[in-house]
């Protein structure tokens, strides 16, 4: 697969003289007394242990394996600046290749006998589901599951599970309102995967668009047997639909192939797809890598692909994307810098947020308080949602539009909730500057 | 009194394994109960491959029923326990007498690519009926520590005792069938299905009840994985764990059951200690293949130090060189070789697995096996 948005080494040396100055003032706003304390399985007087499944090799594992380095990038980096409360942040994270039998046996090891203090975005929504369980069971606090599932929204049954991203259902809404007010009267038509992922979307897209205007709705099965030949005749049905615009709530193979199809076939709808298909390094790659082809084929097939994003856009003069860029080209700069190092390096934030709001000795009730009683916005362009009652992370995303290899913004970020009536607003609030130390 | 001893065997290995599982910490208690559960999976397939003749390289497709069996009886009928895996071997028994009457006809390469086709097959109903069999992400369902055990008793200390119960009493029920007219009417099979026909056996008979009792063997071995997992989903039984369960058969010693719970410690302890150690060493960032080639690694060293398998070269090291246990493996690995072979070719590979284990032991090994054949076919004879 061809990544060629590398970044250079050279900003590097220039950035160490600064960090060494950020280190200097870094956690000074946590400062408090009292001895640092073992207060929670995990928790030592010198370090905190996290623990997480990640697809590390296997069928997700393209683009999805640099998530859980970018995260432990940002964890490197409050360590080197002063820790949490003094505390080193250490992060197992192991490779459960997308397979449920897997993560269900790594989550027991990391639980019972490495006795992590909390688990944290642990990925998948297939496999997350097998374990939610389990960690619940043990009162271990899961956090930031790396999945837009509603389904982590269940605080009777699960209140130690958080989500993080916005959800699918609210990004069904965010994409199907801009849909509704700017291709009205147009022919629609979706193409989604047959599971909680695609469903949750197509859910929240038939709350705003008008059930006349969809002409088509083709589900795919993420484990055919043969991806493209289905894609293929899906693709063929969209056509004969007459379908204007294609809307996609898919993973990044079958957006790639998706495109494909339409290439050979003729058919050029507007694409609009869900912020999980629509990185535009990784889909470029994956259509080069599919089309075995190399150089700009892959980019110019998703030039003008609509969109929506939670996170700031990557090559905007953003203060978050500013400190990012720093700390991937300090910690992790083989590999680029993209939409997964973005999501791994914000999630890895957002954790740290909880950490330094759970208190200096926390136990695991303290880490979910924490949560429960809200985050404030820091790297997400919307709100959270969280409460005791309500364990949706990101409230909202913005519109945008392909343009490079970069996301363009369409609009302002809109918010809405998961309720089929619920509307989709325009969020007034200004996302806050990235902290100039870096750390929350 | 093979009875006798079998069980007394079994006894003391339940007592020292009960000492064991009280000391062990949960994950080890975890990693004990898939231990006894895969050991029961690999020495239903050791019967099947080392003793009957007959190969599958589908036997996860068993498992799979197994579990999703147990799930389902749990989820719906809430059974005891006891029986819900009794009924989950009893199901994949049912699953194999389908699968061996189809392989009753086939040998070989054929059987292996049928085996193969039910591995790749059977997983995707689990997508097909999404509301029965719960898709992508599978059935969770929860099992409680009996009353007796008070409420403080460890989950994971019982699923390790359920497991290792059912393992030592598969183990003597194998043990026992193996000594048997029934094991000694397999082996003739294997040995040669023609002098085993012409002697009056009904091969195709034969053939099913193997394909029966190692199916439900890799049920309740399905079983059991599921009831300490919690869950069963299809990712629990891909191909990678049909071809697992050959290679575990293998490594452990073809038609061993002593080898089999070799082959089941392999299985599931081998891999996590080796991403453990790449991971303490560095090495893990960044390379997540390291482990992958470790076992690749190990499969080949334990190959090429021990190709009788590792209950084989234990034998060999304490120098309880038996010429029926040493030789077994050699033996049937040659058969297996010849088999597969146009019959030219046959000198030069008899004569290279000879070499390497031994041509004394081997050919003691084929006089032995015929006198076994001789035997069953005498008893069929006095019906």
């Amino acid at each position: 697969m061809n990544r060629s948005h590398r970044l250079g080494l050279a900003p590097i040396a220039g950035l160490a003289a600064v960090s060494l100055v950020l280190a200097a003032c870094g956690s000074s706003n946590h400062a408090s007394s009292g001895a640092l304390q073992a207060s929670a399985p995990g928790v030592t007087a010198k370090t905190i242990t996290i623990g997480s499944t990640q697809p590390l090799t296997g069928i997700a594992a393209p683009g999805y394996d640099e998530i859980a380095p970018a995260s432990n990038a940002y964890f490197q980096y409050v360590n080197a600046h002063g820790g949490v409360y003094g505390r080193k942040i250490v992060y197992k994270y192991l490779n459960d290749q997308y397979n449920s039998s897997m993560t269900t046996t790594d989550v027991r090891q990391l639980i019972l006998q490495d006795h992590v203090f909390a688990l944290f975005n642990g990925l998948g929504t297939p496999t997350h589901l097998a374990v939610a369980p389990f960690i619940n069971a043990e009162k271990v606090p899961d956090l930031f599951v790396a999945s837009g599932c509603a389904c982590w929204n269940a605080t009777s049954s699960w209140p130690e599970t958080f989500g993080w991203q916005t959800n699918y259902i609210r990004e069904g809404k965010i994409l199907g309102s801009y849909i509704a007010a700017n291709f009205k009267g147009k022919k629609i038509a979706y193409f989604y995967q047959d599971d909680e992922f695609g469903l949750d979307g197509v859910k929240g897209l038939s709350d705003e668009i008008p059930a006349s205007q969809v002409v088509a709705k083709e589900p795919y099965n993420v484990a055919a047997a043969n991806p493209a030949a289905e894609v293929g005749t899906l693709t063929a049905a969209l056509k004969a639909s007459g379908a204007q615009v294609v809307v996609a709530f898919a993973v990044p193979d079958f957006m790639a192939l998706l495109r494909l199809s339409e290439l050979s076939l003729g058919y050029n709808p507007t694409i609009v797809s869900s912020s999980v298909g629509s990185d535009p390094q990784t889909i470029a790659g994956l259509l080069n890598a599919f089309a075995k082809k190399s150089g700009s084929f892959g980019t110019s097939l998703i030039q003008g692909l609509i969109t929506d994003s939670y996170l700031p856009s990557l090559g905007s003069s953003n203060s978050w994307i500013q400190l990012f860029t720093k700390i991937h080209n300090q910690y992790i700069p083989k590999v680029p810098l993209d939409g997964n190092v973005l999501y791994g390096l914000s999630v890895g934030y957002t954790f740290v947020q909880a950490l330094f709001k759970a208190g200096r000795n926390p136990t695991r009730q303290d880490l979910v308080n924490a949560v429960n009683s809200g985050l404030p916005q820091g790297v997400s362009v919307a709100p959270y949602a969280y409460t005791s009652t309500d364990h949706d992370g990101m409230t909202g995303a913005y519109m945008a539009v392909i343009k490079q290899l970069a996301l363009t913004p369409l609009g302002p970020v809109q918010v809405t909730d998961n309720t089929a009536t619920g509307a989709v607003t325009t969020d007034s609030t200004a996302q806050p500057p990235a902290p100039t130390s870096g750390i929350p | 009194m093979t009875l006798a001893k079998h069980l007394g065997i079994a006894i003391l290995a339940g007592l020292v394994l009960l000492a064991l599982s009280s000391k062990l910490d949960s994950f080890r208690q975890y990693q004990l109960a898939q231990v006894a559960a895969t050991v029961i999976a690999v020495a239903g397939l050791t019967v099947l491959i080392g003793i009957s003749g007959q190969i599958s390289i589908g036997h996860g497709a068993f498992m799979f029923v197994g579990g999703y069996s147990t799930a389902l009886l749990v989820m719906h009928l809430n059974w005891p326990l006891a029986l819900v895996i009794v009924a989950s071997g009893v199901v994949a028994g049912v699953a194999g007498a389908i699968m061996g009457v189809a392989a009753a006809r086939l040998r070989g390469p054929y059987l292996a690519g049928a085996t193969l086709m039910l591995a790749v097959a059977l997983p995707a109903v689990a997508f097909q009926w999404q509301g029965v069999f719960g898709g992508d992400q599978g059935l969770n369902f929860t099992v409680s520590t009996p009353g007796f055990l008070g409420a403080n008793f460890q989950l994971t200390e019982w699923q390790a005792w359920v497991c290792c119960v059912c393992a030592l009493i598969a183990l003597v029920l194998l043990a026992n069938l193996l000594r048997s007219r029934v094991g000694r009417n397999w082996r003739a099979l294997r040995d040669n299905d023609t002098a085993a026909a012409l002697a009056g056996l009904n091969v195709a008979r034969l053939r099913v009840s193997a394909f029966i009792v190692s199916a439900a063997c890799a049920g309740v071995a399905g079983s059991l994985l599921a009831v300490t997992m919690l869950n069963v989903t299809p990712g629990a039984f891909t191909l990678a764990l049909s071809i697992q369960l050959l290679t575990a058969v293998v490594l452990g010693g073809l038609g061993s059951l002593a080898g089999a719970i070799w082959g089941g410690i392999i299985l599931v302890l081998v891999p996590p200690f080796l991403t453990n150690f790449a991971a303490s060493h560095g090495v893990s960032a960044g390379s997540a293949s390291v482990p992958i080639v470790g076992y690749g690694l190990v499969l080949i060293v334990v190959m090429l130090v021990f190709p009788t398998g590792i209950q084989g070269g234990v034998r060999r090291l304490l120098g309880l060189a038996r010429p029926t246990a040493t030789g077994q493996a050699s033996a049937i690995g040659r058969r297996w070789q010849l088999a597969w072979k146009p019959a030219g070719s046959n000198s030069a590979v008899g004569n290279a697995a000879d070499n390497s284990a031994g041509s004394a032991a081997a050919g003691t090994q084929i006089a032995a096996s015929e006198a076994a054949t001789k035997d069953g076919v005498a008893e069929e004879g006095t019906r």
